[in-house]
């Protein structure tokens, strides 16, 4: 069998020298203690793959497949290996010589087919979603069991209810309250973060507006990609990233700030995921330069200042992909601490996946489930009311956890919570001003 | 192979998921920490005592080898099924029982992980000293059937230290609790010793009884640089004989420098030649402060160009983290590595750094220094690439040549990692027969029909020659 795309990892594949601290911060070793659940063990899984003393076998499908592509280990590796590069390459070449499972089928030939590589097909789905939470349509649908029949149940209660409109970036503009801006920044929207969360896509709009920044919901952009990448499907990940280049090129801003961490890690990559393109690598390392998460931006900042008390107890959740990929792990809570009244108590495993992963909560719904409930159990260990996290992912899996398991826990993006003391330190109509002033 | 009538006895004993059994999962038991690779006929995760006496008594009645693992970190070849057999994967046995405060002892099943037991103890003022490297991933398990040490154990001591008692499940499944939550016994054969350090050939440690100490409130970590390697291994005598038995002494030479930097982008004197950490513990803030100080006249005196004093705790956390990673991170350098556990008097550690670097020059390898040279105990790395023909030959005979040199100088094979697979060709040579057959008849005693992690510790060669090339690896999986 031929291992195209794994034998290019070799290298990082032999960097392992299995001392095993990777098995100290993996979320699915640390959940079944089983070896082959472990960083160490789909290393010399994949290894003995590549070298022909495995075949593709339902085991290793499980195994490999059931990483989460968190990156802990990565992160975490003193000699080097990068477990993401190697899980998609062994992906790509074990895809299609395995049964694919429902789930993944579906969410492949809807989601990354069709929907994440059309934003507009995507937010007509989403409104369709919305109007069915808004109308008698979802009682019924719980109370006859159609989802259940169709195996959907679980899937449903995964998203939150979504509020207000979506965010079509087509050249919105904010601008500070006074003085002319410091920086011009192109507001990346993403799909989960302009329709399910818009209200947060909003929120950092003001919030960057009220720190400075003229902000620009810059149109043509789309979908990051990761999703696409992270299933081993190259060419749609790059067709995306093309797109997202070509809408931010001539808008000639400083910084490109996005409120998804996921999202964040591939387009600071896009250098590498387009280095073999003539015509592109070298605007593609130039858009990469330019991505900073908002908070990793906003801690960089001599911050406005004007927020005003709130009352509030928050546990801080890190993304994988803010704080392994990304390394950003003090930002986010020096903002949180920032908050005047706002009480920051530290979680245990903050930064052990939650288990949402891309569409893991869709291929690997026991795995996924476990982690989430045990993020819920450390996170009320705090006695915190709040969770607060920077990334969609996360966060729509938080939400279904606590809609499962009915804990007290608000889930809210740092953002939120920043732009929620700002509203309190100023008076209501002044903070409408400034909004949506259109180019 | 293993009938499926065999099988399924232990799907009933541990449950069906915790029985592994697929191809790609008896990959996952194949290694450790080595280079070594071969697969079990099945791997096995016990929850509890019980269950491990199940499959124990199992084993004994079909005559079933049987291995136990920790967390498989061993440096030795110790985890590796080389006969197949049943992997024992002790890793969900990870409860801490009991942490009794009044009387400083604690009560831990065999799979916690050592630094996970020294983050509980040190919640309620407690100190569990024993620290090897690889604490954030390594078993207690492991460390009593290592008797593994680490850097703080210059001045707290091994892992048979804190032992005060075992539960082991004999080869032929019954229970023996020995020792016990009491600071003093003579009341027999001290049992728990003979277990440690054992490394699986005599029972599967279960259960242990550590002994804690109280937590020193203050610790003060400084770092040397010599621009001679000489200067830095001198410095070790010295110190002791200044009348300070420092907390740690850890001595590494320029490349290990180098690639602890890289790892953690620390700010190190990059062309340094040697470096030592030094550290001091203990309740007086001053006291402590005076030794380090005292510490860092010493080795300026012997030759140290520049003595830093860690400000923040992040900056000693940060030191630590590269020393731990060190291993690991040297991986980046070469190929290959092969990496020894030598050790003797402290006293000698500069005729030994001085045999090591002689020896690299014979046989054309560079050869890394760094370890707990406070205690004698080195950890010379050979670097080398192993496609490189004829290379391997070379390899035994530069790894032979320090065996040598560590046993002449008064030395031995082993400091902490254990014998394993891998030094087991060399064990007349350090023990002596006597103390050899000695070892075989307990062996004997305890485990007659031989099931117990076979072909361990003891020589299995008429010659040394192909003791490491002898080896199995995947693609030469049949019983070493
Ligand atoms: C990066 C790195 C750094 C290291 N640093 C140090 C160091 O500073 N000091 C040090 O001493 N060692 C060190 N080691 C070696 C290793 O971590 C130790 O030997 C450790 O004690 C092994 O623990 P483990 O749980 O991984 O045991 P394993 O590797 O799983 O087992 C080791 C041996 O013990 C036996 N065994 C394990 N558990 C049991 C049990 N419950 N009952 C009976 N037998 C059992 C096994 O059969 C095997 O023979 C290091 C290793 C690495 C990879
Ligand atoms: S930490 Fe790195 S080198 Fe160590 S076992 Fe994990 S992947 Fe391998
Ligand atoms: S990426 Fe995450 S889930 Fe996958 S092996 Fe690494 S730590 Fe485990």
């Amino acid at each position: 069998m031929i291992r195209k795309f794994l034998s290019v990892e070799d290298d990082n594949l032999q960097s392992c020298i299995r001392c095993g601290l990777c098995l100290s911060v993996c979320p699915t070793y640390k959940e079944t203690l089983a070896e082959e659940e472990s960083p160490r063990g789909r290393i010399a899984i994949a290894k003995a793959f590549l070298e022909g003393y495995l075949e593709v076998t339902p085991d290793l499908v499980k195994h490999e497949y059931s990483c989460l592509l968190c990156e802990a280990c990565t992160a975490i590796c003193p000699a080097g290996v990068q477990m993401e590069r190697l899980e998609v390459a062994l992906r790509a070449d074990v895809n299609g010589k395995r049964p694919q499972p429902f789930g993944e089928r579906l969410s492949r030939a809807i989601l990354y087919d069709r929907l994440l590589m059309d934003m507009s097909l995507f937010r007509f789905a989403s409104g369709f979603i919305r109007v069915y939470q808004r109308s008698g349509l979802r009682r019924f649908a719980r109370a006859t069991g159609l989802l259940r029949a169709f195996g959907l149940h679980k899937l449903e209660g995964l998203l939150p209810p979504m509020r207000g409109s979506f965010v079509v970036p087509k050249g919105q503009r904010w601008l500070p309250r006074s003085g002319s801006p410091e920086y011009r920044v192109g507001l990346f929207t993403g799909c989960v973060m302009s329709t399910v969360y818009s209200s947060t896509t909003l929120a950092t709009a003001r919030v960057l507006a009220a720190n400075g920044c003229e902000v620009i919901a810059v149109s043509g952009q789309g979908c990051c990609g990761s999703l696409h990448f992270h299933a081993a499907d190259f060419e749609g990940a790059r067709k995306l990233a093309r797109r997202n280049i070509d809408a931010f090129l001539e808008q000639r801003v400083d910084f490109i700030i996005l409120n998804s961490a996921g999202c964040g890690t591939l387009l600071k990559h896009y250098g590498e995921l387009l280095g073999d393109d003539p015509d592109y690598k070298e605007e593609a390392a130039a858009f990469a330069r330019k991505i900073k998460d908002v908070t990793e931006f906003l801690d960089g900042l001599n911050m406005n200042k004007e927020l005003g008390g709130m009352n509030a107890i928050v546990t801080y959740q890190e993304p994988c992909h803010l704080s392994h990929t990304q390394g950003i792990r003090q930002a986010p809570r020096n903002l949180l601490r920032s908050i005047p009244g706002l009480k920051l108590v530290e979680m245990e495993e903050s930064d052990v996946c939650c288990g949402s992963a891309g569409v893991y909560s869709i291929t690997n719904p026991d795995m996924s489930r476990r982690l989430a409930m045990r993020k819920i159990r450390n996170a009320l260990a705090t006695g915190a009311d709040t969770i607060a996290s920077a990334n969609p992912g996360c966060m729509l899996q938080l939400y279904a956890a606590v809609q499962e398991t009915g804990a007290k826990l608000q889930i809210k993006h740092v953002v939120d919570l920043l732009d929620e003391s700002y509203r309190v330190a100023r008076p209501k109509e002044e903070v409408d001003i400034c909004l949506a002033k259109k180019q | 192979m293993l009938s499926e009538k065999t099988i399924e006895e232990l799907r009933g004993i541990v449950g069906g998921e915790h029985v592994h059994i697929g191809p790609a999962e008896l990959v996952a038991y194949s290694y450790d920490a080595t280079f070594q690779q071969h697969r079990p006929d099945v791997a096995v995760s016990p929850a509890c005592t019980e269950e491990v006496v199940e499959v124990m008594k199992l084993a004994y009645r079909e005559v079933i080898p049987v291995v136990a693992r920790g967390a498989s970190t061993g440096l030795a070849g110790g985890t590796i099924p080389v006969s197949g057999g049943i992997l024992l994967n002790l890793a969900r046995m990870n409860k801490v029982i009991e942490i009794d405060k009044d009387n400083a002892m604690a009560v831990v099943q065999a799979g916690v992980v050592t630094a996970q037991l020294q983050k509980e103890v040190e919640k309620v003022g407690l100190f569990y000293p024993p620290d090897p490297a690889s604490l954030n991933q390594c078993t207690i398990g492991g460390n009593v059937a290592c008797n593994a040490g680490g850097p703080r154990c210059l001045k707290y001591g091994v892992t048979r230290h804190y032992v005060l008692g075992l539960t082991v499940v004999l080869a032929d499944g019954r229970v023996l609790r020995c020792g016990g939550k009491l600071m003093k016994n003579s009341t027999g054969y001290q049992l728990p010793q003979l277990f440690i350090g054992s490394e699986g050939t005599l029972g599967v440690v279960t259960e242990v009884i550590l002994r804690l100490l109280p937590l020193p409130r203050v610790r003060s970590t400084a770092t040397a640089f010599f621009s001679k390697l000489e200067d830095a291994s001198r410095s070790v005598a010295a110190i002791i004989a200044s009348g300070i038995l420092p907390a740690t002494l850890e001595l590494m030479d320029n490349v290990c420098i180098n690639a602890s930097a890289d790892y953690l982008s620390l700010d190190l004197p990059r062309d340094a030649q040697a470096m030592l950490i030094l550290e001091q513990d203990g309740n007086d803030e001053a006291a402590v402060r005076k030794e380090v100080e005292r510490m860092a006249e010493v080795v300026k005196a012997q030759g140290a160009f520049l003595v830093k004093v860690a400000a923040t705790s992040k900056e000693r956390d940060d030191l630590w983290k590269a020393r731990r990673g060190l291993g690991p991170a040297l991986g980046r350098l070469s190929p290959n590595r092969f990496a020894e556990d030598i050790t003797v008097a402290p006293g000698r550690i500069p005729e030994m750094v001085h045999r090591l670097l002689e020896i690299g020059k014979e046989f054309g390898f560079q050869i890394l220094v760094f370890g707990h040279a406070g205690d004698g105990n080195l950890h010379p790395s050979i670097l080398f690439d192993n496609t490189k023909p004829g290379v391997m030959e070379q390899v035994e005979k530069a790894a032979e040549a320090i065996f040598d040199a560590a046993l002449e100088l008064g030395g031995t094979l082993s400091g902490e990692h254990g014998i394993g697979t891998l030094k087991r060709e060399f064990m007349e040579d350090a023990l002596g027969p006597v103390a050899l057959s000695v070892m075989k008849d307990i062996k004997k005693a305890l485990d007659p029909k031989g099931i117990l992690n076979p072909q361990k510790v003891f020589p299995q060669r008429a010659s040394r020659k192909g003791f490491i090339m002898a080896l199995p690896t995947l693609g030469n999986d049949l019983p070493g």
